[in-house]
C-alpha cells in the first residue's frame, strides 16, 4: 500500500482485494470502498473534465451530491452506465471505470482549449452570437455545440437487465439511516407500528459511519450503531432498505424510492431485478435527509485535489485513505476544523487552516496550536496553481486579495458550511424559512403528514439529530395509532463543538473573487456569470438560474444553489430571504428509466387482449393488428399470399358461400329493468319503445356536443331486457356514459347496467351458405326467413352451448352473430369450421371486414367519422327518433352550424380509372388542379379494391356531398390528380336484397 | 440596446464581462398605457413587441405576476410544427412558424431554433389512415410534411426501434422537416429584451386583482399589486391564469386547466437528432443542445394548477419512450416537472375579442402554445391594434363554443403536442 | 397519486382505480330544446375552472362503479371531502372548517 491508504481503521473488509480499472490502469481497492475512495487510497485524483471548459477535475466530495467526479461505468454488452457518480459506485472485483467528456485523454484533453476562450463564453454567451449568416446556425454552429455537448453517451446496445415494482403501505417512513432516522426508526417501531427505513447508502449509520470517534450511551459510535441496526432488524414490524434513494414526495404522502439491487455487484444475477421501485404510501414521513456541505468560492476552487472537508473525513474515517499529504484547510465553519484535526492526528501534515472568518472560537485555535497548525482568521485563497492536482494556494486577508503568500500543498479542504437537505421537504410542498445563523432555508410550513429531524432541520449537532430523530419517531407513532417510543435521551461524549457561520460570511470573498471561482462545478458556472446576469437584468432567482445554467447540471444544485443563492443576493443588494429559492424538482438523484418503466417493457409494455378465438387464428397463420388494447387477426395469408390477395379471397368466399370471423372484441352491454327502454330513447338517437321483443336495431348514440360517438346493434331479449353493443374502442367510454347518466342525471329510472364484454364470444357468420351450415347444429330456434327475419334476436343452444343468436349482417350477406359464453367460443368456432369445410368456409379477418362493409356504405365510428360528424352528415337520419323530445346530443344539432348546407357529408367515390386504389386520407377538391395552395372539399375516409365489384371504391366525406352525386370530384397526389365521380355511398346491393333471403 | 454579436462578446470579454447591461429595462408602472398586456410570458411579450414594430403602438405594459416568462415558456418542451390538419390551424401555425424562421436575427438574439424535423410515428392502421390524411391536407395547405417507410424513419432517427415483435410496431411515420425546437427561456428573454428596447414597459412582479370598466361596460384599466393603471385596451395572454381574470371581467369560458408533465434525461452526447412524437403510445422526444433528452406526454386527468404530477403517468411516459427507444433504459431521468396547461372544449386556441369592449383574450393553446408564440403575438397585436380579428385568426373566436363550429384537432386525433 | 375516499366504498383508494368526471353540480336543462343557444353553450362548455376549491366528479371505474362529488384544491389538490351523486354542494363554511381539520400537525 502507498502513502494515501492508512494502516487500519475505516469500514474496510481489509482481507477482501478487489481489482479494478480506471482508464485501462489496473488498480486495487478493498471490499467497502467507493470507487472514489478506491482511486484516492491509490493517488489518483484526476477524474473527470467539466462540462463548458474541460478543465481537470478531481473528487469534490464523498457521498451522492458529487458534481464533478463523473465516470462511466461498463459493466459489459448493453451495461454501460454513464455520468455515474465515483462517490456513490461501490468497489467490485473487475469494475472498469472509464472518464468521460475528454478526448484524446483525460489527461491531454484538446476541449481543454476552450478554456482559453473562457472569458469569451461567458453566461448566456450562446443567445448573442452565432447568428451569421443565417443558414450557419443549422449546418455549422449547431452541429458542433452539438458535438461538444453532453457529458457522457447513450448505451448503444439493448439492456439485458430487468427491473422490478412494488407497492407498500407503513405507518411510517423515515427517510435517511443517520442518526436522526435510526432514531425515529427506534422510536416510531417500538409500540409496533409498520416502519420503512431507507437510506441512499450501503449501509445505514449516515454520519455516524465518519464519526467513529463519538461516543453515544457510553459505546464507541460504531458498536451503539450496530446493536441498534441488530435491534431494528430484529423487528419484524421494521423493513430497511438500503442502497434505496427516495426520489420523489407525491401527493398525499406517496413517495417513490429505488432500490439499487445490483450495482454493487458485477451484475445482476441472472433473472433476479437491477433495481426495484418502491411506490410507498406512508401514514406518517419523517425526513432525516441530513445536510451537504458547501463549497468556498474562490479563484480555482476546482482543481483536482480540491475537495469538502467533511469527505475528506469521511474518507479518512470510513474508508481509511487519507486524501493528501500536505493539505491546506479554508473554511468559514467550525466543522471543518474536525477534519484538520482528526487527519493531523492520523499523521497527515495539517500545516495552515485559513478561516474566513475574523474571530476564531479559542478551543479551535488552542487545540490547532496543539498540533502545531498555523490559523489565519480573515483569511481565504486568492488563487490556486496546479494543473492536473492542486500544487499551491496563495493566502490572503479580504482587503489584499490580490496578493497572498504562497503555500504549497497536495489538497485544498474547504467547507462554507453545510445546507439542510430540505429536497423531499420541498417537493411535499411544505415552505422554507431562511435560518440566518446557519444562512440556509430549513422548513417551515407542512402541508402534509411530514415532520423533519436532524440536520435537514437545521441540528447539525449530532446529540440533538439522535434526540431530535427519537422524539419525531414517537410523534409519528402516536399520530398513527401505536404507543410512541422514543422517551429516552441519548448522550453523547466526544462530539466536536460546533458554533455557525452565515452565509455571508462563507461567500462573502466573492465580490473580490477573481478569474474562475466557481459555484456549478459541472457546469463551469462562476461567480463572475452569475453577477453578469444580474447585471444584465437576471433579477429572479429561476432567471439566474436558466441564463447561467448554475444548479441545472445532474447534481441540481445539490452543492451550488446556496452559494449561487449568496453572489446573487449580493450583487443584488437583497437579503438572500427576499431573494428565495429556485424550485426544487424530483428525482433527488438520477433514477434510471429502466426502474421507471418497470415490467412495462417490450411485450409487457400494455397488456394485450386477446378474443377466446386468439388462439386458433395464431396457429392459423393470421396476421394480428393492435386496435385499442386488442390483437385482431388482421387477415389469414395462405401459400405466400399477400395482405391483397389474401383479402380478395376472404371476400370472396364470403359473397359466394361463407365467411366466418372473430366479433368478441365488440362492446356488450345488457341494460335490464322496466324502464330500460326508455333509458335507450335517451341515450340513442333511435326510438327503442316500439321495438319488438326479440328484434334488433341498429342504434347510434351522439355526444351531449351532437357529434356521432357510438354504434351497435341492440337487441331486445325481454321487455325489460336489451343487449346492447357498441364498437370495440368503444365500449369502456359507453358503458362509462351510460353509468353516469344513469345515476346521476336520471336516477328515477329504473334499469340496470352490465357490462358483459367478456361473458360472449362473438362468431360472425356471412354468405349464402349460413344458414344452412348452422342448421343442423341449432336447438330451439326456428331459423326460417319467417320466423327469424334480418334483424333479429333469438335465443337457443348451438352444438348444444347456449347462444345469443343475431341475425344481423356487417358485410350484407346473410349473416348470423352467434354469441356463445366465452369459456365454449374456441370449441364452438372449431366446430364451425369443421361442419363448414363441406362449404369451403373461410376466415377472414378485419382487413376483408373492412371492404365488405364499405361495399354496403356501412360506416366505421372514427374512421368514417372523427368526433365532427352528426347523424344527418352521414346520411342517417333516419336513425333519428324525430318524435323524442330528448336525447343525447339533440339540443346540440339545432345549433346554426350544424345546420349549414356546406358541411361534410358521407359519399361514395369511383376513381375514373377504376384499377387505381385512392389513399385513405387523400384530400377531395372540387377543381382538378394540383396547384398549392389548393382549397380542400373533403377526404377520403376509406378505399378498398372490391374483388366483388372488380373495382376500386371509396367512401368520403365531401362539402354537400350528397348534391354532388353524379358530379366529379379530384383526389390530387403528388405528382397526378385522381378524377373521381361522387356516388351513393353504397356500392353493393342497394336494395339489400341479399340480407332478406 | 447594445447589440449583440460575435465582437460585443469579445469586446466585454477583454473588460472582464463587467460592462453587460440590462436586457430588459425595470420601470416603474405608470398610470396609464395605451395598451395593457397581462402575462408577461412569450406569447405575451411577442404582442408587444409586434404592437410596437408593426403597429406602433409603444406605450404599452406587459404585467407579469412573477417573473417573466416563467410559465409555460418556461415549462414546455418547444416542439415547433405547422402540420395541422385543419385549414384554420394549418394556417395558424404556418404562420406563427414563418415568423420563427428568421426570428434570431430579427430581434437580435439567438434562439437556437433547430429544424431538425418532426417526425409522428404510425403504429396502426388507423394511426396512418391519420397521418396520412394530415400530410395530404398539409400538402395541399403549402405545408411540408412527407410519409416515411419504417426503414427511413429509422434512417431519419437511428435509436428508433423498428422491430416488427415491438407491442406496438412502428408501421411508418410522417416528417415535417421545416419543424424543430427552439430554446424556450431565449424566447421570452428575447421578445422582453426587443420590447423594450421600443419603449414597452415590462412589469414584473404585478398581478392584476381586478379589471376596471367604465359606465358603457368597455375597459378602462386594471387594478394590481402596483396600483391602479388606466387603458383603454387590455389584452389577456395569461394561460393558466385567464379563468380567474375573466371572472374578473364577469365571463366564464369554455376552459379547464391541467398538469403536463415533462422531464430530461442526463445529459449524454448527441443521439438523438429530430423530435419524434407517438399518439398511440403516447410520449415525445427531443434531445436539446445540453444534450439532455427532453420528454413529454399528455396531460392529467383532473384539473390543477399544482405544477407537478404524479408518479405513475411519469412511469407510463418513461416506458412509452423506452417502448419506441429501448436503448435509452439505462440513462437517467433527471428532472421532472409540471405546467398547468389552459385546454379549451376543441383544444384549439381563443384568440380574438371578447363581449367586453376593450378585452381581447389570447387563451387556450393547451399543450401546443409554445411552437405558436411569435405567431400568436403577432396576431394578437394586429387583433388589439384594430379592434378586429385577423382573418387567420377569425376562426378562433369565443363565438364558435355557440355556433358549434369548433376547430378540433384532438376529433381528428392529431398528435396532441 | 391522489388517495380518494369513495363516499360510496367509504375507504381512501389509489387514484388510478378512478377517472375523473368534470365539474360537478352542471345542471343539464330539463328541456334542452327549450334553452337558448348561449344557455345550452354555457352547459356544454363553461366551466369554473378555479384556482381553489373545486367541486367536482370522480367516477370508481375500476372499483365500486359509482359516480360520486368531491371537493377539491387545484392548487394543492387535497380533497377536502367526498360525497354522494345527488347530495347537495357542501356549504362554504362547511369545508373551511373540513379545511383546518384536515391541516397537518
Amino acid at each position: 500500500m502507498n502513502s494515501f491508504r492508512t494502516e487500519q481503521g475505516g469500514r474496510l473488509c481489509r482481507d477482501r482485494p478487489l481489482g479494478f480499472t480506471f482508464e485501462g490502469r489496473t488498480l486495487q481497492g478493498f471490499k467497502g470502498d467507493t470507487l472514489a475512495s478506491a482511486l484516492l487510497a491509490n493517488g489518483v485524483c484526476l477524474v473527470g473534465r467539466s462540462y463548458k471548459y474541460h478543465r481537470p477535475r478531481g473528487i469534490m466530495s464523498a457521498g451522492s451530491e458529487e458534481a464533478s467526479a463523473l465516470v462511466g461505468i461498463d459493466r459489459g454488452e448493453g451495461r454501460f452506465d454513464t455520468s455515474t457518480r465515483a462517490t456513490t459506485q461501490e468497489l467490485f472485483e473487475g469494475l472498469k471505470a472509464v472518464s468521460q467528456h475528454c478526448w484524446p485523454s483525460l489527461r491531454f484533453d484538446a476541449g481543454a482549449l476552450a478554456g482559453l476562450g473562457g472569458p469569451v463564453m461567458s453566461a448566456g454567451f450562446y443567445y448573442k452570437t452565432f447568428m451569421w449568416p443565417e443558414s450557419f446556425w443549422e449546418r455549422v454552429y449547431e452541429p458542433v455545440l452539438r458535438k461538444l455537448a453532453g457529458l457522457g453517451r447513450a448505451p448503444v446496445a439493448t439492456d439485458p437487465d430487468i427491473y422490478s415494482s412494488r407497492y407498500a403501505h407503513c405507518d411510517v417512513l423515515v427517510v435517511g439511516g443517520g442518526p436522526a432516522g435510526l432514531t425515529a426508526a427506534l422510536a416510531a417501531s417500538e409500540g409496533g407500528a409498520k416502519v420503512i427505513l431507507a437510506d441512499e447508502q450501503s449501509e445505514i449509520g449516515g454520519d455516524l459511519l465518519s464519526t467513529p470517534e463519538v461516543q453515544i450511551d457510553g459505546q464507541p459510535a460504531w458498536n451503539w450503531l450496530k446493536s441498534t441496526a441488530q435491534t431494528l432488524a430484529s423487528r419484524d414490524n421494521v423493513t430497511i432498505l438500503t442502497r434505496t434513494t427516495a426520489f420523489g414526495y407525491y401527493q398525499q404522502n406517496f413517495l417513490g424510492l429505488v432500490e439499487r439491487l445490483s450495482d454493487h455487484l458485477g451484475a445482476a444475477r441472472p433473472g433476479s431485478p437491477r433495481e426495484r421501485l418502491w411506490r410507498v404510501r406512508a401514514r406518517r414521513v419523517v425526513l432525516a435527509t441530513g445536510s451537504i456541505e458547501r463549497p468556498l468560492v474562490f479563484s480555482g476552487n476546482d482543481r483536482p485535489g480540491i475537495m469538502l472537508a467533511g469527505a475528506a473525513k469521511t474518507y479518512l474515517k470510513r474508508y481509511g485513505v487519507r486524501v493528501g499529504q500536505r493539505p491546506v484547510v479554508v473554511t468559514a465553519h467550525d466543522s471543518a476544523y474536525a477534519s484538520a484535526f482528526e487527519l493531523a492526528e492520523a499523521g497527515v501534515e495539517v500545516r495552515t487552516i485559513l478561516d474566513q472568518r475574523a474571530h476564531i472560537p479559542a478551543h479551535l485555535s488552542k487545540r490547532a496550536d496543539r498540533l502545531g497548525i498555523e490559523i489565519l482568521a480573515g483569511h481565504t485563497i486568492a488563487r490556486t496553481c496546479g494543473h492536473l492536482r492542486v500544487s499551491a494556494v496563495y493566502a490572503a486577508s479580504f482587503d489584499a486579495i490580490k496578493g497572498g503568500r504562497k503555500i504549497s500543498c497536495d489538497c485544498v479542504l474547504m467547507s462554507g458550511g453545510w445546507t439542510p437537505s430540505v429536497h423531499l421537504f420541498s417537493q411535499s410542498r411544505g415552505t422554507l424559512k431562511w435560518r440566518e445563523d446557519i444562512g440556509a432555508y430549513v422548513p417551515d410550513v407542512y402541508t402534509q403528514n411530514a415532520v423533519s429531524a436532524g440536520a435537514c432541520d437545521g441540528d447539525f449537532l449530532l446529540s440533538e439529530a439522535l434526540n431530535r430523530g427519537a422524539e419525531a419517531g414517537g410523534l409519528a407513532a402516536g399520530a398513527t395509532g401505536f404507543e410512541p417510543g422514543g422517551q429516552n435521551r441519548f448522550g453523547v461524549a466526544g462530539e466536536f463543538p460546533l458554533s455557525a457561520a452565515s452565509l455571508e460570511e462563507s461567500t462573502h470573498a466573492t465580490a473580490a473573487a477573481r478569474g474562475k471561482a466557481f459555484v456549478d462545478f459541472q457546469h463551469d458556472v462562476t461567480a463572475g456569470d452569475i453577477e453578469q446576469a444580474v447585471c444584465e437584468g437576471f433579477h429572479s432567482i429561476e432567471h439566474v438560474k436558466r441564463y447561467t445554467t448554475t444548479g441545472m447540471a445532474t447534481d441540481q444544485g445539490k452543492t451550488s444553489n446556496l452559494n449561487s443563492l449568496a453572489i446573487a443576493s449580493e450583487a443584488l443588494g437583497r437579503g438572500a430571504p427576499e431573494v428565495g429559492l429556485t424550485t426544487f424538482r424530483p428525482p433527488y438523484t438520477p433514477t434510471s428509466f429502466g426502474v421507471l418503466a418497470g415490467h412495462s417493457r417490450g411485450k409487457l409494455f400494455e397488456v394485450t387482449r386477446k378474443s377466446p378465438i386468439d388462439s386458433w387464428a395464431e396457429e392459423n397463420g393470421a396476421v394480428f393488428e393492435p386496435v385499442g388494447l386488442w390483437r385482431r387477426a388482421r387477415y389469414f395469408p395462405r401459400d405466400g399470399e399477400d395482405m391483397h390477395r389474401a383479402v380478395s379471397r376472404e371476400c370472396k368466399a364470403t359473397r359466394t358461400s361463407i365467411g366466418i370471423s372473430d366479433a368478441s372484441t365488440l362492446g356488450k352491454i345488457e341494460v335490464v329493468g322496466p324502464d330500460a327502454a326508455e333509458f335507450l330513447n335517451r341515450l340513442y338517437t333511435n326510438t327503442w319503445t316500439k321495438l319488438g321483443v326479440g328484434r334488433c336495431r341498429y342504434g347510434l348514440m351522439l355526444g351531449e356536443d351532437g357529434f356521432i360517438h357510438d354504434d351497435g346493434v341492440v337487441g331486445r331479449l325481454a321487455e325489460g331486457r336489451f343487449h346492447v353493443t357498441t364498437t370495440t374502442g368503444g365500449a369502456a367510454g359507453v358503458f362509462a356514459k351510460m353509468e353516469d347518466y344513469r345515476q346521476t342525471e336520471w336516477p328515477d329510472l329504473d334499469v340496470w347496467l352490465t357490462s358483459i364484454s367478456e361473458q360472449w364470444a362473438v362468431i360472425a357468420l356471412n354468405g349464402p351458405n349460413v344458414r344452412k351450415l348452422i342448421a343442423p347444429f341449432i336447438e330451439g330456434i326456428d331459423l326460417s326467413k319467417e320466423a327469424f327475419p334480418h334483424m333479429a334476436i333469438r335465443e337457443g343452444k348451438i352444438f348444444g352451448v347456449p347462444t345469443r343468436l343475431f341475425r344481423v349482417s356487417f358485410t350484407g350477406e346473410l349473416g348470423f352473430e352467434v354469441n356463445v359464453p366465452s369459456a365454449y367460443g374456441l370449441a364452438v368456432w372449431q366446430r364451425l369450421m369443421e361442419a363448414g369445410a363441406e362449404y369451403d368456409i373461410v376466415p377472414y379477418g378485419t382487413e376483408a371486414l373492412h371492404v365488405l362493409r364499405a361495399e354496403k356504405g356501412y360506416i366505421i365510428v372514427g374512421q368514417e367519422t372523427d368526433g365532427t360528424q352528426t347523424p344527418h352528415d352521414m346520411g342517417m337520419d333516419w336513425a333519428i327518433g324525430r318524435k323524442k323530445p330528448d336525447f343525447i346530443g339533440r339540443r346540440s344539432l339545432g345549433r346554426p352550424d350544424m345546420l349549414v348546407p356546406n358541411r361534410k357529408q358521407l359519399v361514395g367515390l369511383l376513381t375514373t380509372d377504376p384499377a387505381y386504389v385512392l389513399e385513405e386520407g387523400a384530400q377531395v377538391t372540387a377543381e382538378n388542379t394540383s396547384a398549392v395552395p389548393a382549397r380542400m372539399i373533403g377526404h377520403v375516409t376509406s378505399s378498398y379494391w372490391s374483388e366483388t365489384l372488380q373495382r376500386s371504391i371509396a367512401l368520403a366525406v365531401v362539402e354537400a356531398g350528397r348534391k354532388r352525386i353524379g358530379g366529379e370530384v379530384y383526389i390530387p397526389m403528388p405528382g397526378t390528380v385522381y378524377p373521381a365521380r361522387v356516388a351513393e355511398p353504397v356500392f353493393y346491393d342497394p336494395n339489400g336484397e341479399r340480407l332478406n333471403v | 440596446m447594445s447589440h449583440f454579436s460575435f465582437p460585443s462578446l469579445l469586446a466585454k470579454a477583454m473588460g472582464a464581462n463587467k460592462g453587460w447591461t440590462r436586457q430588459w429595462a425595470k420601470p416603474q408602472p405608470k398610470s396609464r398605457y395605451d395598451v395593457i398586456i397581462v402575462g408577461a410570458g412569450g406569447h405575451g411579450l411577442a404582442c408587444a413587441y409586434y404592437l410596437a414594430k408593426e403597429h406602433g403602438i409603444t406605450n404599452v405594459a406587459v404585467l407579469e405576476k412573477g417573473w417573466l416568462g416563467g410559465g409555460n415558456t418556461a415549462r414546455n418542451t418547444t416542439v415547433i410544427r405547422s402540420n395541422y390538419l385543419y385549414d384554420e390551424s394549418a394556417r395558424l401555425y404556418e404562420h406563427a412558424l414563418g415568423l420563427w424562421e428568421g426570428l434570431s436575427r430579427e430581434i437580435n438574439y439567438n434562439l437556437m431554433f433547430s429544424q431538425r424535423g418532426v417526425l409522428g410515428l404510425a403504429h396502426t392502421v388507423h394511426d396512418v389512415q391519420i397521418l396520412k390524411r394530415h400530410i395530404h391536407a398539409n400538402r395541399l395547405n403549402g405545408i411540408d410534411s412527407e410519409w416515411l417507410t419504417p426503414e427511413q424513419a429509422k434512417a431519419f432517427c437511428p435509436p428508433l426501434n423498428i422491430s416488427a415483435c415491438a407491442r406496438y410496431p412502428i408501421v411508418g411515420a410522417s416528417l415535417q422537416r421545416r419543424g424543430g425546437v427552439a430554446r424556450h427561456d431565449g424566447v421570452a428573454w428575447g421578445f422582453a429584451r426587443a420590447a423594450s428596447a421600443r419603449g414597452v414597459h415590462i412589469i414584473e412582479n404585478c398581478a392584476v386583482t381586478a379589471i376596471n370598466r367604465g359606465a358603457g361596460g368597455e375597459v378602462t384599466g386594471v387594478e394590481t399589486t402596483r396600483g391602479t393603471i388606466g387603458a383603454q385596451k387590455v389584452a389577456l395572454s395569461a394561460a393558466a391564469g385567464t379563468s380567474g381574470l375573466m371572472e374578473m371581467a364577469g365571463l366564464k369560458i369554455p376552459i379547464e386547466c391541467f398538469t403536463l408533465q415533462a422531464l430530461v434525461s442526463e445529459p449524454v452526447a448527441p443521439v438523438f437528432p429530430c423530435v419524434a412524437m407517438s399518439n398511440t403510445v403516447h410520449a415525445y422526444i427531443s434531445q436539446s443542445d445540453k444534450g439532455e433528452l427532453v420528454i413529454g406526454a399528455g396531460t392529467e386527468q383532473y384539473f390543477s394548477y399544482s405544477q407537478r404530477g404524479p408518479l405513475h403517468s411519469l412511469e407510463h411516459t418513461i416506458a412509452a419512450v423506452c417502448e419506441m427507444f429501448p436503448l435509452f433504459t439505462r440513462l437517467r431521468m433527471l428532472r421532472n416537472w409540471g405546467g398547468s396547461v389552459d385546454v379549451t372544449p376543441d383544444r384549439s386556441p381563443i384568440l380574438g375579442l371578447t363581449p367586453v369592449p376593450g378585452l381581447y383574450l389570447n387563451a387556450g393553446w393547451g399543450t401546443g402554445g409554445f411552437k405558436a408564440t411569435p405567431g400568436a403575438g403577432h396576431l394578437l397585436a394586429f387583433t388589439v391594434a384594430q379592434n378586429r380579428p385577423h382573418t387567420i385568426n377569425a376562426p378562433f373566436s369565443l363565438k364558435r363554443f355557440q355556433t358549434g363550429r369548433l376547430i378540433d384537432e384532438a376529433a381528428a386525433a392529431a398528435v396532441a403536442h | 397519486m391522489l388517495l380518494i375516499d369513495c363516499p360510496y366504498c367509504r375507504q381512501g383508494r389509489p387514484e388510478i382505480e378512478f377517472s375523473h368526471a368534470g365539474e360537478a353540480h352542471m345542471e343539464r336543462p330539463a328541456d334542452p330544446e327549450t334553452a337558448s343557444d348561449a344557455q345550452w353553450e354555457a352547459f356544454l362548455f363553461h366551466r369554473t375552472n378555479p384556482a381553489g376549491i373545486h367541486f367536482e366528479r370522480w367516477y370508481h371505474i375500476h372499483g365500486c362503479g359509482c359516480y360520486f362529488n368531491a371537493v377539491r384544491d387545484t392548487v394543492s389538490e387535497k380533497f377536502i371531502l367526498t360525497y354522494k351523486a345527488g347530495e347537495p354542494r357542501p356549504a362554504v363554511s362547511e369545508i373551511e372548517a373540513l379545511m383546518v381539520e384536515k391541516e397537518p400537525e
